[in-house]
């Protein structure tokens, strides 16, 4: 393996790493083999005085450690042995004799920081694909190579802080401003200005920095009394924000803390036992499965391996139905895969009023910087509307979200058949109508595709792609990478009633009506799921989404499930008494201003039961999370998914299930099918034949399998 | 004759034309200007990459954005590479925007061009005064406080006092409206012709509205802070208006003798209007049905001392001697109704011997025949941003042609300092 390549001139070594058959340079074992042989060569060779380490790659620096090579290790102390590799070599680099700059344009994450933050002097370029931080906590892990010593020391313990435990990225400029880089410049001349400065500090020796960070800053990271406040609050939050479910930020504050009080060998010392302990953590190897899941769905078109077509290239998009759905998909699409988007909608106040909805999401982002002012007008004048189908003949994409109404969709499609192209694709977005009955008196029925989005659009990371039979494979792949170049993680689900999402989430949130007609308290069954580790819990979820649109979602369950999936009669009574959920500001909680108030205690009346005190949660939970579970089960074997990773990366981006947990199926796999099947078994004797374990896990149960090969 | 490859006129747009101080006066020109030429854009459902250039007419441009073009070219629905730029022959500019583009087309050097005008009176630069400009100047450039302090020294109170451009002629100082006074006093134009003048457009512009001919051409506006205020018809025509109530008006110009008032003269306006023009083998292939062919067109000036907008009197029978027409051969005429004072003393000078002679022509250039002039009504009820009056004239002439069938077509426009100019239309 040649990984580096140096040329020297002047005295100036330029070291160019450019990873053989890899995109992105990553710190491999193998590659730290060839550093180290490399960096004694320079330390002897006399006609070099300074060393400038570059990348070859066209948009990373070093995107971070190996991480397949993680998935290795077995034991904590492997891991620690690991670690120490890591810290030897960023020592090494630290204490080179003769100047190293870091020169940085794209990904320097994880490893490739601390590789960074070694170095004597970082310059990076202002490119917007510059992103310097420490992703590791995301992990589950903790930066093992010195970052957890080096970065306080460089740039605060708060800074610091906030970068490793969140694992945040910064972009050039904020890193200059925090000090975690040096310079910025223009990508043109990086390699100049970086050479320029191995020279500089070649001749001056040492780097001079000076920054000063105001009063209160050298009080709170300067003294020892200022930095334990800061310690004691970064922990609180941290025990808020993970519920105890996450122990990798708690573990990198130690190490920081350690470092900062105690010295760097301590430092080091702490950091490396804490990186062996959490990387043979189940946390934290399921939050790397599925960083390898999300990353896999990135290269998956959703057709099978070797299939041959070429995608429709999508410029312009129309979209017809201009309410929230609408107008979300129409601004997310902008902002994010960068096409036109036309709106269409049968009134022009509704079409204004979707496109100032659009126009908010670009407005949003203009407003907390992340979009610069010249690329939101360009990106604003992508967006447009119309009350005819005006424009639509040379949409390559129509997006369809109107009302959730069988025959208002198939109108709706024949409207637009009429219009467009016939290479165009139509794409219908609905969370429960199955794309075959929405496609039946289709032209091109061939060209037309369900692509179910999350509300809020702009936030909601995943998107289900459902293909009827008829769907072409060229349609598929071309809603596949638009929704990628959306922003979304995509999964392609089987054309069978509620798909993948919804289906899961039918008989979770069924059962929680159910419950709360028992007289379970609703803060009881919220409080008892988010600490299980959903973001919201099922009740509170449901006013969320609001309470008519999961009862018409639950009749179509209902419909084609039967009485397993009958939904509970509390919505109807909801509904009837005029609560909507979060929408009108009436559901299950009182809302005032926009904000949660509390469980509206007129509810249990309205529902005519008595909330009774004496339930425990672990019931509350088990009922809960076992129907989730059979059902994801259940779907997985009818092949609703094409795997159990694309069920549970949907699982846990469409619905929020805990990531620490690996996805419905992995948790399976993990409790092992025979224990979910008994467990079904002793709940459905006590609850009812919802509880009946499905077919596919009883045959996995009876041999032992499992839905992850891994 | 416009000689070379014959130009097309394919399909025009515009945004609501709307009294300055209204429903658009929060959006700067260049919003309006790209509005109407995306509009253009998806209505025409032409592909970008096939504008070759844009030419935009603005007369009183934002220091902000000088190359008002270049934005609309710049929309991200055309590519990064179609060069563009503004001009500026006042109230003609977005005529001779399009005439500029058909020169273009004709000579083989575009196939296709995006040119039209805008205007937004709402929007107009007002200026420091000169003293206090100084100030900031020196004051940018000082090297220490102390030379900056010193500079903000020099300054009274007077300097504060903006200025804002006047729509007055430099040459004599004489403003627009105290000419067309001028004009009404010397030729003769009574007060009660001045304002049926006015009523005829109000009344013709009303009931273009109603049949829906006049918002055909009109691209819906979506404002207000809800962006569900939908405007799709101009907002400065009265349907409801009378001789009498026009009667009851104050002469603006001269209190006391004039003739010339708010009622018979047109609003400052904000609005943009473009049009598509294509070479005639263009559209073809493209797939158009071209609304009509630019036959010929004209500029004239007279002296700006003299009658200001008298120079449609010799830019006329200047186009229609280049597209080798005579006058009666015109089934419909546009004239731009800057103030009805003007179009009446400009339809007295083609009408008449005497008026030929002083300006030395050899002969009247026609007797005007209202069934077949101004038909949609004109400025006066319509509105008139300044930069882009042509290209609605442009638009409205060209789409009346095809629904009457009519072969030859004119629009005439008067313009600031003296100018005149005309164009001529033909459908086949």
């Amino acid at each position: 393996m040649t990984a580096f390549t140096t040329t020297v001139d002047s005295g100036l070594a330029l070291v160019t790493l450019d990873l053989p058959g890899e995109p992105v340079n990553k710190l491999t074992s193998g590659l730290i083999d060839e550093w180290e042989t490399l960096i004694e060569r320079l330390r002897g060779d006399s006609a070099v005085r300074a060393v400038v380490l570059v990348s070859g790659k066209p948009d990373s620096f070093i995107a971070g450690a190996d991480i397949e090579e993680f998935t290795r290790l077995t034991t904590a102390a492997e891991a620690e042995a690991l670690s120490r590799r890591g810290q030897d070599l960023m020592d090494r680099v630290e204490q080179f004799p003769k100047p190293i700059v870091a020169a940085i344009h794209g990904a320097c994450l994880g490893g490739g920081c601390e590789l960074a933050l070694a170095c004597h002097w970082r310059v990076a370029t202002d490119s917007p694909k510059t992103q310097i931080g420490l992703p590791e906590v995301q992990l589950g892990l903790l930066p093992g190579a010195g970052g957890c010593v080096r970065l306080p020391r460089l740039i605060g313990a708060r800074a610091a802080l906030d970068i490793i435990l969140a694992g945040k990225t910064e972009r050039a400029q904020k890193a200059l401003k925090l000090g975690l880089v040096d310079e910025v410049v223009p990508q043109s001349i990086l390699r100049q200005v970086a050479l320029a400065a191995a020279d500089r500090l070649a001749r001056e020796g040492t780097a001079r920095r000076h920054r000063s960070r105001g009063a209160a800053g050298a009080l709170l990271d300067g003294t020892p009394v200022g930095r334990r406040i800061v310690y004691r609050m970064a922990q609180k939050q941290l025990l808020k924000k993970t519920g105890g479910h996450y122990p990798a930020p708690l573990a990198a504050l130690e190490a920081v803390r350690i470092g900062l009080e105690h010295g760097p060998a301590e430092g080091f010392r702490a950091e490396r036992e804490r990186f062996g302990a959490l990387a043979v953590t189940p946390v934290s190897r399921n939050l790397v499965r599925i960083f390898f899941a999300t990353t896999a769905l990135k290269k998956d078109d959703g057709v099978p391996p070797g299939t041959e077509v070429e995608p429709l290239a999508i410029g312009r998009v129309g979209i017809v139905g201009s309410g929230f759905m609408g107008a979300a998909i129409a601004g997310t699409a902008v902002l994010n895969a960068e096409v036109e988007a036309r709106l269409k909608d049968a009134e022009l106040p509704r079409v204004g009023k979707g496109l100032k909805a659009a126009l908010g999401i670009l407005d949003e982002r203009l407003k907390r910087r992340r979009l610069p002012a010249p690329r939101h007008r360009r990106l604003a004048a992508l967006l447009s509307g119309t009350a005819d189908y005006s424009g639509f003949t040379r949409a390559d994409l129509v997006i369809e979200a109107v009302f959730e109404d069988l025959d208002v969709k198939r109108r709706v499609l024949a409207e637009v058949e009429r219009e467009i192209r016939p290479e165009a694709i139509f794409a219908t977005n609905t969370s429960t109508i199955p794309i075959r009955d929405i496609a039946a008196g289709a032209a091109r029925p061939e060209r037309v595709i369900g692509m179910h989005f999350f509300s809020p659009v702009e936030r909601m990371p995943l998107l289900e792609i459902i293909p009827s039979d008829a769907t072409d494979a060229r349609t598929v792949v071309s809603a596949v990478r638009f929704g990628r170049a959306m922003g979304k993680t995509v999964i392609v689900v089987r054309d069978h009633p509620g798909f993948w999402v919804n289906r899961i989430l039918s008989p979770y949130l069924n059962e929680a009506g159910v419950m709360i007609e028992e007289g379970v308290p609703v803060d009881l069954i919220d409080r008892t799921m988010t600490r299980w580790g959903f973001p919201v819990g099922p009740v509170a979820l449901m006013d969320e989404v609001g309470l008519d649109v999961a009862q018409k979602a639950s009749k179509v369950m209902h419909a084609a499930f039967g009485e397993r999936l009958a939904p509970p009669a509390a919505i109807g009574r909801m509904i009837e008494d005029g609560r909507l959920g979060r929408k009108n500001a009436r559901g299950f909680y009182a809302y005032h201003e926009g904000h949660k108030t509390g469980v509206d205690e007129r509810v249990y009346r309205i529902l005519g039961v008595k909330p009774l005190e004496g339930f425990a949660a672990e019931d509350v939970e088990r009922r809960l999370v076992y129907l989730m579970l059979n059902e994801a089960a259940m779907a997985c074997g009818e092949g609703v998914v094409r795997s159990a990773r694309d069920g549970d990366v949907g699982a846990i981006f469409g619905i929020g299930f805990p990531p620490f947990r690996g996805g419905p199926l992995r948790l399976i796999d993990e409790l092992t099918a025979g224990s979910v099947v008994e467990t079904l078994t002793r709940l459905q004797e006590a609850h009812g034949a919802r509880f009946a374990p499905a077919p596919a896990l009883e045959a996995m149960a009876s041999r032992g399998g499992r839905f992850h090969p891994d | 004759m416009i000689t070379g490859r014959r130009v097309a006129i394919v399909a025009g747009v515009r945004t609501p034309f709307a009294k300055s101080g209204t429903i658009l006066k929060d959006v700067p020109a260049v919003e309006l200007a790209r509005y109407a030429a995306k509009e253009l854009l998806y209505r025409t459902e032409i592909d970008g990459r096939e504008i070759d250039e844009v030419v935009m007419g603005q007369v009183v441009p934002s220091v902000l954005t000088p190359n008002v073009a270049r934005e609309v070219s710049l929309l991200p629905q055309l590519p990064p590479g179609v060069p563009a730029y503004t001009l500026n022959r006042a109230c003609a500019s977005a005529a001779q925007a399009i005439t500029n583009a058909a020169d273009q087309i004709a000579l083989g050097h575009a196939d296709t061009i995006l040119a039209g005008g805008v205007e937004s009176l709402s929007d107009i630069p007002i200026l420091h005064s000169r003293r206090f400009s100084r100030v900031l100047v020196e004051a940018g450039k000082a090297r220490t406080i102390g030379a900056r302090l010193a500079a903000f020294g020099r300054v009274r109170p007077r300097d504060l006092v903006p200025v804002s451009p006047a729509i007055a002629e430099p040459s004599t100082g004489e403003s627009m409206g105290q000419s067309a006074e001028k004009m009404a006093k010397e030729n003769g134009i009574p007060r009660a012709e001045q304002d049926r003048i006015a009523l005829m457009s109000h009344q013709r512009a009303a009931a273009g509205t109603a049949d829906g001919r006049l918002t055909s051409e009109i691209v819906p506006w979506l404002g207000g802070p809800g962006m569900d205020i939908v405007a799709t018809s101009d907002n400065g025509i009265r349907p409801d208006t009378s001789l009498e109530a026009l009667a009851q008006l104050k002469p603006v110009f001269d209190r006391r003798y004039g003739t010339v008032t708010a009622g018979n003269s047109s609003p400052l306006t904000d609005g943009a209007a473009v049009v598509l023009l294509m070479a005639e083998e263009k559209a073809r292939a493209l797939g158009y049905e071209p609304l009509a062919f630019i036959r010929s067109y004209a500029a004239a000036a007279v002296d700006p001392g003299w009658q200001l907008l008298m120079g449609p009197a010799l830019a006329v029978p200047k186009a229609l001697e280049r597209a080798g027409i005579g006058w009666q051969e015109l089934g419909l005429v546009e004239i731009h109704e800057a103030f009805a004072a003007q179009v009446l003393s400009n339809v007295q000078a083609w009408a008449s011997p005497a008026w030929a002679e002083r300006l030395g022509l050899p002969g009247p250039v026609g007797e005007v025949d209202w069934e077949r002039t101004n038909v949609m009504g004109g400025s006066i009820a319509i509105g008139h941003p300044f930069g882009a009056t042509g290209a609605r004239l442009v638009t409205t002439l060209a789409n009346e042609m095809r629904r009457r069938s009519v072969q030859f077509g004119l629009i005439s426009i008067c313009a600031q300092g003296g100018m005149g100019y005309a164009i001529v239309l033909e459908r086949r």
